[in-house]
């Protein structure tokens, strides 16, 4: 870990001013994911910004009948908002499927969403990574890489971006609250981050002077017909190695509309437009679930170890449609799969 | 009498632990306490070719930084460096000179007012390497196997039974490299306590073993060191041996004349010992019937370029199986790592799992019922030595925990079991561990208020000496349990050796029986010579300790009291230390047994796996404690279901390094992965064994378990993974 400076700061305002003025400082929410990779001294922030006492700890309705979600609002708090658990309950699960309860407490959704990849290599300091450590290489694409991109993945690098909660708010439609130096914008979750392309090491579209308010999520929450299904290597406590959020609007058994989103497979949520639009007015079926697979799926090309998560994801989907059709979603809880 | 030997006595040290009272070796402090913090090798081979500590020593708060150049003298003679449990070879020495011989090796030692300070002069300590070629990876290097010592003596000849063999198994399983990763990290505590003398506080398994260890590489008299390690939080073998970090400290508190902490992080642990890699070739040959007649186990398995670390893998067929043709020979491989170490069950936890897996498949092939084919070629004699064991109840484990777990209502055929969409398998496997036991001396100081205080060098790594020696200590002095205090861990006190291979409960257990013997004959002596003592013509042999009391056959109407016995003797305490040995007899095999049963569930599209239920049936000896006992074997069986499914340390060779070195991504079980574990004793009296028939329960519980799931899974879904762990890729089409 290096040395580094500290300042709480006074309101949203004075976080920016003091990113604005130090091009090498971050912001510091829970810290559960900054802290461990400082300690790696993959994170040598030059100064840390403590925004963790800022007054950003509210779920408001909006105007429009959503959510407005603040940006230090705790993982579990969230989760266990009466009007998330009741009008969003996709997020609720997925954020439930994620890291461990004592993680959950500490966890800001804006963290979250800025949490880093868990590639090995870009943990180790010892091993190129253009993620990292631009134009070292990419120690993934060689090496291990069974947990690696699936999807919009590129020769530079092949990393996932972790969180299960941005599933499901890819999946929702959720927007961005971005505050900065010439004021306030919105963006799109699903825009929010990015495919690594030849510029691995930027993660998000968020400006250098940037930061995160607040997430808002529209008023359409799923509540009847939705489920996350997170696989991994052991029933908790670990990252996906496929997760699939859907959610569907039905009308009898017809499709109305659906949404469904991948983690673990990409740089970012993986949705695809043309997947959701082919379940409009289908009926809920396996058959058609697995060819909105298909299309989501689309162009997914694995590395050396990975090819079992093409297979797994589609499997995933289908799985996670059919419980969502049939309005038993999957519990966090009960580790049997439904 | 045995008011507390055999019951379900809470653990004595139970309070402390959860109150936060209990010390461990990093929590200890000093006046002026510095920090050290370890600066490691980034390279598997090579030469440190230069090393600039420059920009560290400018860090205000740095004290010094150690490294080889700077050094103070280290003994020169591998024999220094040789513990009482190092393997053959030429022990690592942390600091000695410039060469690196695995990746993690500590290079630099940075030592600061405080732990912040001394982490971040670490990443300023700039070294430049030559590198050499390196090779970490066993199956690149099967090429490379060669057997240690002369290969174990054949019987028959395995090799042409195999070919006449009406029905044959044979296959390679892999189980990798997995890392301890008990809960307290590697720490020492290194206390100046002026003139050159240092009391150490370490986390290890052997406070003695490392203070000789210590002494012989500072070059120090036994009395300038004292190594105390009262309470350690896990360790399952990898405390066996003095750690890295341990010399260290004591080389920077003997060199600065202070006192030095040095805590490993989880990641540096990575850099310690394993369980290594090992590759099990196991052939089985049968008649028809499925009398076994050819077994083979051949299993090649890594170890540094510096120590030929090697256990019994391969031995355990042999000896369980009647079979008139047996072979089996333990290669390595050595590779550019560090020296595997002890990692509960060695040997066994792998050879073992291949063998039950070899089985499975052989009963398989057979048709026949795994538990019968088991029955089939059960042995009452060792079959490698032709001896009779001093107690065998395996029969009876395969029996109850058969009964337990509903084995008979089993279907054989895979994929015929179903639950909803997850297909159901049940899957067995026999254990076998050995009952050794050790010379360990223990002293009790009984004092006339009726308390007695127990003490003995051994540690208690968790698994519970501290509440088995106040339990035997009780019975045998007819006291409370609450009038007994114990110490441990301290190498000051009576000789023991380090705490492993399952010896130490029988062997502290009877070294405390032995004094508590000095202690009733004194006792008895005394209470005889008291004017009108009920006990005057009484012979000694028959006069037993209870309820305060020194008693007739126990009976309450012929007794005197401690107190008064020891008034009339002008005693305040009496003091009796005793080393107690085994009878060296060699006309019985000993060992423990097991049989395990297991239940996964396996989702059929996913193939995610849940074990959701293990019967264990153990056949251990008479259990000194059925609550610490059982919990010593629940524990491992989840460690069990960890090395079927989950653990798997992950190195990458073109970098000779470990990619997973930490418990986020080195996967154990969590909560979620555990769900029944029923845990059933089998009665087994031992009359030959020991007096108190005791065999020892630490590693038994884990061997079998990780076959019983993977027979389990082949049971649910029809594929056979040999190779571990079984993740669930390998379980999708
Ligand atoms: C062992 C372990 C297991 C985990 N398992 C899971 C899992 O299964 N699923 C999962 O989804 N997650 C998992 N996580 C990750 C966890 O969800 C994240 O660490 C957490 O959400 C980060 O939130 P934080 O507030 O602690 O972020 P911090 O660590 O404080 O910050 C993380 C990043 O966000 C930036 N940041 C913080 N606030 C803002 C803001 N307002 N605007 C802009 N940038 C900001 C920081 O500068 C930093 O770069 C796991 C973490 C650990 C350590
Ligand atoms: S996949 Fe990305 S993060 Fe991982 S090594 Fe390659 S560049 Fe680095």
């Amino acid at each position: 870990m290096n040395n580094f400076q500290y300042s709480r700061a006074t309101d949203v305002a004075d976080a920016i001013r003091l990113l604005n003025s130090d091009p090498d400082a971050k912001l510091i929410a829970g810290g559960t994911n900054l802290i461990d990779l400082m300690k790696e001294n993959v994170e040598r922030p030059s100064r840390l910004i403590d925004i963790s006492r800022l007054p950003l700890g509210k779920i408001e309705e909006t105007a429009q009948g959503g959510l407005r979600i603040g940006a230090l609002v705790p993982n579990s708090d969230l989760a266990y908002h009466p009007q998330v658990e009741q009008r969003y309950p996709l997020l609720a699960s997925a954020i439930l499927a994620g890291a461990s309860a004592q993680l959950r407490n500490m966890a800001s959704v804006a963290g979250n969403l800025m949490q880093r990849t868990r590639c090995a290599y870009f943990y180790d300091t010892a091993t190129p990574c253009n993620k990292r450590s631009p134009g070292s290489g990419c120690s993934a694409v060689g090496g291990h890489n069974r947990n690696h991109a699936i999807l919009g993945a590129s020769p530079s690098c092949i990393a996932t971006y972790p969180s299960d909660m941005c599933v499901a708010l890819a999946a929702l439609g959720a927007l961005v609250h971005i505050a900065g130096p010439t004021g306030e914008r919105r963006i799109a979750l699903e825009d929010f981050h990015r495919l690594p392309g030849d510029t691995p090491h930027i993660d998000t579209n968020l400006g250098a002077s940037e930061m995160i308010i607040a997430i808002e999520l529209p008023p359409g929450g799923f509540s009847r017909n939705y489920s996350y299904l997170k696989v991994r290597d052991r029933l908790s406590y670990a990252f996906a190695l496929i997760s699939v959020a859907a959610a569907l609007n039905l009308e009898g058994n017809a499709i109305s509309e659906a949404r469904l989103a991948l983690g673990g497979v990409a740089h970012k949520p993986w949705r695809s437009l043309e997947a959701e639009q082919s379940l409009r007015g289908r009926a809920a079926t396996a058959d058609h679930f697995a060819h909105a697979a298909d299309l989501l799926l689309q162009g997914a090309s694995a590395a050396s170890h990975n090819r079992f998560k093409i297979e797994l994801a589609r499997r995933a989907i289908v799985r996670t449609m059919m419980q969502a059709a049939s309005a038993a979603p999957q519990s966090q809880a009960h580790k049997k799969i439904a | 009498m045995n008011a507390y030997v055999g019951t379900p006595t809470s653990r004595v040290d139970g309070r402390a632990k959860v109150t936060g009272s209990a010390k461990y070796a990093g929590e200890f402090t000093a006046a002026g306490l510095l920090q050290g913090f370890v600066v490691e090798a980034t390279i598997p081979r090579g030469r440190i070719a230069r090393l600039d500590t420059g920009e560290a020593l400018k860090v205000k708060g740095v004290i010094d930084v150690f490294t080889h150049a700077n050094r103070p003298q280290l003994a020169d003679r591998d024999e220094a460096w040789k513990d009482e449990v190092a393997p053959e070879g030429s022990p690592f020495r942390p600091l000695y000179d410039e060469t690196i011989k695995f990746n993690g090796q500590p290079i630099a030692l940075v030592v600061a007012q405080d732990w912040e300070t001394a982490k971040f002069a670490a990443t300023l300590v700039r070294v430049d390497y030559e590198q050499q070629p390196f090779v970490t990876d066993l199956e690149a290097e099967l090429g490379s196997a060669a057997e240690l010592d002369k290969p174990h003596e054949p019987r028959g000849d395995a090799a042409s039974a195999l070919a006449k063999a009406a029905v044959r198994h044979e296959a390679d399983y892999v189980i990798p490299t997995e890392h301890h990763n008990p809960m307290e990290l590697y720490a020492t505590t290194a206390v100046w306590e002026g003139d050159g003398r240092l009391t150490v506080y370490d986390k290890t398994q052997g406070v003695q073993n490392v203070h000789k260890f210590l002494c012989g590489v500072f070059d120090k008299n036994p009395d300038d060191i004292r190594v105390v390690s009262p309470y350690v939080g896990g360790a399952f073998g990898s405390g066996l041996r003095p750690q890295y970090q341990v010399v260290l400290a004591t080389l920077a508190a003997l060199a600065l004349k202070r006192s030095v902490r040095v805590v490993l992080t989880r990641q540096q642990m990575y850099g310690l010992g394993y369980r290594p890699m090992t590759i099990e070739h196991v052939a089985l040959g049968a008649a028809a019937d499925g009398a076994l007649d050819a077994v083979s186990h051949e299993a090649i398995a890594v170890s540094s370029r510096y120590e030929d670390f090697a256990r019994n893998d391969a031995g355990w067929a042999e000896q369980l199986y009647r079979s008139s043709n047996s072979r089996s020979s333990h290669k390595l491989v050595h590779l550019d790592v560090s020296t595997p170490c002890d990692m509960r069950a060695p040997g066994a936890a792998s050879g073992v799992c291949a063998l039950e897996c070899a089985m499975d498949e052989l009963a398989v092939a057979l048709k026949l019922d795994p538990v019968e084919l088991r029955l089939k070629c059960y042995s009452d004699r060792d079959q490698s030595e032709d001896l009779p064991y001093s107690s065998k109840q395996l029969r009876e484990c395969y029996a109850r925990g058969a009964d337990a777990f509903g084995w008979s209502k089993r279907n054989p055929e895979p994929r015929s079991m179903r639950d909803g969409k997850e297909l159901v398998g049940w899957g067995m496997a026999t254990g076998v561990w050995e009952a050794l036991q050790m010379p360990v001396a223990a002293r009790i100081v009984l004092t006339s208020n009726g308390h007695a205080e127990v003490s003995c060098a051994a540690s208690d790594i968790g698994t519970g000496t501290y509440t088995i020696v106040a339990q035997v200590a009780a019975d045998a002095l007819g006291l409370p349990i609450e009038n007994i205090s114990v110490r441990l861990a301290d190498s000051t006190l009576p000789q023991a050796p380090v705490e492993g291979g399952s010896w130490m409960a029988a062997s502290s257990a009877h070294a405390v029986l032995a004094a508590a013997e000095d202690i009733r004959r004194e006792l008895a002596a005394l209470a005889k010579s008291m004017p009108g003592s009920p006990l005057g013509g009484v012979d000694a042999t028959d006069v037993t300790l209870v309820d305060g009391t020194i008693a007739h056959n126990g009976e309450h109407s012929h007794s005197v009291s401690i107190a008064d016995a020891m008034r009339h003797g002008g005693l305040e305490r009496i003091e009796k230390e005793k080393l107690n040995r085994f009878d060296e007899d060699k006309s019985h095999a000993r060992n423990t047994h097991s049989a395990v049963f297991a239940e996964v569930k396996v989702d059929e599209e996913l193939g995610v796996v849940r074990v959701t239920r293990v019967v264990s049936a153990v056949a251990a000896g008479r259990i000194l404690n059925t609550k610490t006992g059982r919990s010593q074997i629940m524990g491992s069986v989840v460690w069990g279901i960890g090395m079927a499914l989950h653990e798997e340390t992950v190195m990458d060779h073109r970098f000779g390094r470990i990619m997973n070195a930490n418990i986020a991504e080195y996967h154990i079980p969590v909560n979620a992965d555990v769900y029944d574990i029923d845990v059933i004793f089998v009665d087994e009296r031992d009359d030959l064994i020991n007096r108190l028939g005791v065999k020892g329960i630490g590693e038994i519980g884990i061997v079998g378990v990780p076959a019983a799931i993977a027979n389990a899974v082949y049971h649910a879904t029809g594929k056979r993974i040999r190779r571990f762990p079984i993740t669930l890729d390998k379980l999708l089409d």
